[in-house]
């Protein structure tokens, strides 16, 4: 296959019309998706069928539509003759994924990047300004250090927890219960999550009654209640406890599926071996589970650093719990600064761009490229 | 110990500690399952562990499934009821479920073009790919509005299904993209051998193996979009006619957010679809599906 | 492996089915798809769809509520987008129920309480409603200056402004020498709620002056009971509350021009006169014993669940300032009047009158279509009020408005307090640039209550420095 490749690239004219071929390839399916199911979302819209006639169709019409549209162009290429279809096939696949990631997220970016360095109204170029004001401002410096914390101390317990929970539910009779009780929270939405620890955090004066179940428990113990949520640093903590509880459900359910793919024959050698279920667990499974574990713990990472919900909802950042996504949310929408805001998204940008580096030095050890 | 007491008793050690833990997890969400039967002023002033069985209420439930009572001085009795929460109900679903297969499919599609197929700008499309995962959703909400709006598109259906496609698409290539480079590689190349062609692999070979991946992926894409409130705000709005089940929710807590109390037993109303696909898709995560033929 | 071929195949040829459908049927119908109007008429709003607007005489005048209307834009759709959802956004629609029948022109209200954020989404992603009610009149001003607002003053004339309006609330709305909307509705913020039954029973008095005010609190403390419920706490937006505190005391304690001059961002936060606000603020909030739960209690307590220790028995705290809309927040079946009531925050310096603080929502206009005009107009006439005046939910602010239509007399109380006004202005912090006024204030006044008052200059600057610059 590789042979064949070299040899059109030799030839400039080849190249070119080859890669005006691949752009269209990628454009053509997208646009031609969209234009189909918009002309058929005209007529659902203005049809008068009952409602649920109406919403089944448009369903089967939006999935089912694109699914055509893959099989209708990888059609299409076939016909083309080897050569061009092992030129063009590739971006018959990663085509339209490429197209709406341009669209929806990688243009967005450039524009971000472009806006990070004009004034709040985006009419005056300021330089670095804005970035000077995020590496510099109190409130920005206090989510640099609590976003440090959130990283580690929210992913790295996720993660465990997500383990302990998937080995201790694949040694047990209750393991499908048990992963849906743990994996409950995920389906919880975050305005939902907020009331629920409400009343967890809940603070009322001493000799009050409390409903906030912590202090409760506190004054039962004959202490004095706390207010949780304004006392620095561990406000920070309770916060993440939020988020561990959210998210430790996604990082169950992947790590579980990927232990059911470690072969029981590896296992049943080592214990015939004589090793113990610790050594087991140390040597054979997490090394076999790896590239899971990286992948829930970028996955975790990530969605940690974009997280603004649950401080916005909880503390508004205030106390000391501000974070950078909360920041760049406030400033945009806010106190519409788009320069600002957009110079605090584009240093998250940055910050994941070691996760990253390491993600892909993670693929080429594992040969996927 | 002996062989069988020593089974007895680390079968008590994993089934205790993970009792331990799962009782952890649910104490929130039980307290939020008994307040949402509580009126609203008894919240307010005793905890929920305090609960008197006699002042337990299905009145939150009724108010959220039957339309919220609203005051009203022109009607008799004074109040009205507002829309219920059927309508509201299908637009989630109509947004949820293309919300859910579309990236899936063409993520699917990405990670096996990839994967297994050989093309120039690979490495860089795909760090291209990788990069997105960060980009915060909000950065991209103003341009492809205004994109929206030159092709007349605000407010459909199809604009909301195309917006969750490309914000869940990084994270669904990325997923799926590390399960099927992992598919070993002699599977593919025998059916090279036999003569079928990307797609004929991709449709009768991958995709079924990947089950498990794509399972735990339209798990999670289904709860962020049937969660979601802003991206859904932003382009198809609050009017009834389109208003998913989390913008009612949030209407019925009142202009000032007076009626929070009915939040609680709102968000068990909305939670048990998620948790349906949930028990649905657990028994795709079964082992030995891909017991041997998996490198980690 | 055969089975998902199956099952592959026939979510193929499903699609391809509704491919062929969707193209076969859409080439009929096709070309009455584009009238805007005709958009599906939804089961499940009630009244107004079943108008007929077409049968009105095109060209002629209408009158509702006492102001003309034309009938020539009879068919068209006015889109109106607000923070009111639920039981005020219902209100609001119907209020339109008899201009809609009698002029044709159908209004569309969409409420949502994410709307600050929406708001500015949609108009720089182009799609703008026609109106948009702000409750922050700093954002008006941001949104007239970007050029995305068009002056009122140029459909309305002065004179019919002025028969609506008190020329306070008209200065209110002017941005840059252009008027940016008509007021819709108002609130009080400047009221001190109490338990009636059991303060008369003990025998107090409501204060006429600060000095009272104070008197009464230590009479209280005296008694065994704790004077004040204070509660800044509400979630994305705490430290609201407090910012409304330093604003009725820099009202009762400097002139109005210094007020205007401080939301404007001429006068500085670190300056003698908001210094003294905070200090006479302080006097109260940090006084031991003062504050039921104390600074820790400020800070958590949510601003909705403050006032309710005034309804215990003996009541647990006896004095709670709050704005006219905390009503919503009391106990159910709590009668104001009876088991609670209010007094007006009394002034501190005789010199500076009895001034109000309130607030409200504005209506503003993004597109200008004749129609869209007519609504405004009507928006400018007291009548656009009748039902939420009539359910008791927020003040007329028109000069038209009618007093009987209040349903009751702390409702009709409200609208005596906006009216008998010597000054009357806005809520601060609304006026503000969003990075003050819904920022670093808001977060400013959590700093200095978490100090319990010892950081105040430090505070102060802070905010200064946050004032964004051009």
């Amino acid at each position: 296959m590789e042979t064949t490749e070299k040899s059109f690239q030799s030839s400039g004219l080849y190249g070119i019309v080859a890669w005006i071929g691949r752009v269209a390839v990628s454009l053509i399916v997208p646009i031609f998706t969209f234009l189909v199911m918009w002309r058929g979302f005209i007529f659902l819209r203005d049809g008068n069928a009952p409602k649920l006639v109406m919403a089944l169709v448009a369903i089967i019409w939006g999935v089912g539509g694109v699914a055509a549209l893959y099989v209708v162009s990888n059609w299409l290429v076939e016909r083309l003759g080897l050569r061009w279809r092992l030129l063009l096939q590739p971006f018959v696949f990663v085509g339209p994924g490429l197209a709406i990631l341009l669209w929806y997220l990688f243009l967005p970016s450039l524009r971000t990047l472009y806006y990070s360095f004009f004034n709040r109204t985006s009419t005056k170029f300021v330089g670095f300004d804005n970035f000077i004001f995020a590496l510099t401002d109190k409130a920005m410096l206090e989510s640099f250090r609590n976003n440090l914390l959130w990283l580690i101390v929210g992913t790295s317990l996720s993660v465990v927890f997500g383990l302990l929970i998937a080995i201790l539910a694949d040694r047990s009779k209750f393991e499908k219960i048990a992963k849906s009780i743990i994996f409950l929270p995920q389906a919880i939405s975050f305005v939902g999550a907020g009331v629920i620890w409400r009343f967890i955090y809940y603070y009322k004066p001493p000799g009050e009654e409390q409903i906030g179940l912590l202090n409760a428990v506190v004054t039962a113990l004959g202490g004095q209640p706390v207010a949780w949520l304004t006392e620095r640093p561990w406000n920070t903590f309770f916060l993440i406890a939020i988020m561990v509880w959210l998210q430790t459900g996604f990082a169950l359910v992947v790590l579980s599926a990927a232990l059911k793919g470690v072969p029981e024959e590896l296992l049943e050698a080592a214990r015939i071996d004589g090793a113990n279920e610790i050594q087991i667990f140390f040597k054979i499974i997490i090394p076999y589970i790896q590239g899971t574990i990286i992948t829930v713990s970028t996955t975790i990472l990530i969605a940690t650093l974009k997280i603004f919900d649950i401080v916005f909802v909880m503390t508004n950042g205030l106390y000391g719990t501000e974070v950078m996504a909360s920041q760049q949310y406030k400033q945009m929408f806010k106190y519409q600064d788009f320069g600002r805001g957009s110079a605090v998204a584009v240093i998250l940008l940055i910050t994941v761009i070691p996760v990253m580096i390491y993600n892909l030095r993670q693929f080429r050890e594992r040969e996927a490229f | 110990m002996s062989q069988k007491r020593q089974k007895l008793f680390s079968s008590f050690l994993v089934n205790g500690s993970l009792l331990i833990l799962c009782l952890i997890w649910t104490i929130p969400t039980i307290g939020m399952l008994v307040s949402s039967f509580r009126p609203r002023d008894r919240v307010l002033s005793t905890g929920w562990w305090n609960v008197n069985w006699s002042e337990l209420t299905l009145k939150n439930y009724q108010q959220v499934l039957t339309g919220k009572e609203i005051k009203d001085p022109n009607m008799p009795g004074g109040v009205a009821k507002g829309d219920n929460m059927s309508r509201a109900f299908l637009n989630s679903l109509t947004v949820t479920i293309p919300s859910t297969v579309i990236p899936i499919l063409i993520a699917a599609f990405a990670a096996y073009g990839f994967a297994w197929m050989k093309f120039p700008g690979r490495k860089v499309f795909f760090i291209m790919v990788v990069a997105m995962l960060v980009v915060p959703l909000q950065i991209a909400l103003i341009p492809i509005l205004r994109d929206y709006t030159k092709i007349n598109l605000n407010g459909t259906f199809l604009a909301i299904w195309l917006a969750h496609t490309g914000f869940g698409l990084p994270l669904a290539t990325y997923l799926l993209f590390n399960y099927i480079s992992s598919l070993p590689r002699d599977i593919l190349e025998s059916a090279f051998i036999d003569g079928a062609s990307h797609f004929t692999i991709f449709t009768n070979l991958i995709l079924p193996l990947s089950i498990p991946a794509l399972a735990s992926f339209a798990i999670f894409q289904f709860m962020w979009v049937w969660n979601d409130l802003l991206v859904a705000l932003v382009f198809i709005g609050s009017r009834p006619e389109v208003a998913v089940l989390t913008q009612r929710l949030m209407d019925m807590t009142g202009s000032r957010g007076q009626d929070w109390h009915l939040l609680m037993s709102g968000a068990f109303v909305t939670m048990m679809v998620p948790l349906m696909i949930f028990f649905f898709l657990q028994r795709y995560f079964v082992r030995g599906l891909l017991a041997g033929s998996v490198k980690g | 492996m055969s089975k998902n071929h199956k099952l592959w195949q026939i979510i193929t040829s499903l699609a391809v089915i509704s491919l062929l459908v969707a193209a076969c049927a859409q080439a009929t119908p096709a070309p009455v798809t584009e009238a805007p109007a005709v958009e599906e008429a939804p089961a499940a709003t009630e009244a107004p769809a079943e108008e007929a607007p077409a049968e009105a005489p095109a060209g002629g005048m209408v009158e509702v509520g006492g102001v003309e209307y034309s009938t020539e834009y009879a068919g068209t759709t006015v889109t109106i987008f607000g923070v009111a959802a639920d039981e005020q956004a219902r209100l609001f629609q119907k209020e339109f129920d008899e201009f809609t029948e009698k002029t044709g022109i159908k209004v569309e209200y969409e409420g949502n309480k994410d709307f600050e954020t929406l708001i500015l989404v949609r108009v720089e992603g182009n799609n703008a409603p026609d109106i948009a009610t702000f409750a922050q009149p700093g954002l008006v001003a941001d949104f007239m200056r970007k050029g995305n607002l068009i002056d009122v003053s140029t459909f309305l004339t002065k004179d019919f402004l002025t028969s609506k309006y008190s020329q306070s609330l008209i200065d209110l709305s002017m941005v840059d020498g252009k008027v940016a909307g008509v007021w819709h509705n108002a609130d009080v913020k400047s009221l001190v709620w109490y338990p009636k039954k059991a303060f008369e029973a003990k025998g107090y008095t409501i204060p006429e002056t600060w000095n009272e005010l104070i008197a009464l609190s230590d009479q209280i403390v005296a008694d065994g009971g704790t004077p004040w419920c204070i509660g800044i706490e509400s979630a994305g937006a705490t430290g609201w509350p407090g910012t409304d505190w330093v604003e009725d005391v820099m009202l009762r304690t400097t002139t109005p021009e210094n007020y205007d001059k401080w939301t404007k961002g001429e006068l500085k936060f670190n300056s003698p006169e908001v210094k003294n606000a905070f200090d006479t603020v302080a006097a109260i909030w940090f006084k031991q014993g003062y504050v039921y739960g104390g600074v820790p209690s400020i800070l958590t307590t949510g601003f909705g669940d403050a006032p309710k220790p005034l309804f215990e028995d003996p009541p647990k705290c006896w004095l709670h300032r709050q704005a006219s809309f905390i009503t919503n927040f009391f106990p159910e079946g709590a009668k104001v009047g009876e088991d609670v009531a209010y007094f007006y925050l009394p002034p501190i310096d005789p010199a500076y009158g009895k001034p109000v603080l309130g607030s409200g929502s504005i209506a503003t206009m993004f597109n200008d279509r004749p129609e869209v005009r007519e609504v405004m107009k009507f928006l400018a006439t007291g009548y656009s009020m009748k039902e939420e005046a009539m359910a008791g939910v927020a003040v007329a602010p028109h000069l038209d408005a009618d007093p009987s239509w209040y349903p009751t007399d702390a409702a009709r109380g409200f609208a005596e307090i906006i009216q008998n006004a010597t000054t009357f202005r806005f809520d601060g912090s609304d006026l503000m640039p969003g990075a003050v006024g819904a920022g670093s204030f808001w977060t400013g006044i959590v700093d200095w209550v978490g100090a319990e008052g010892t950081n105040t200059e430090d505070v102060l600057k802070t905010i200064d420095a946050s004032w964004p610059t051009e």
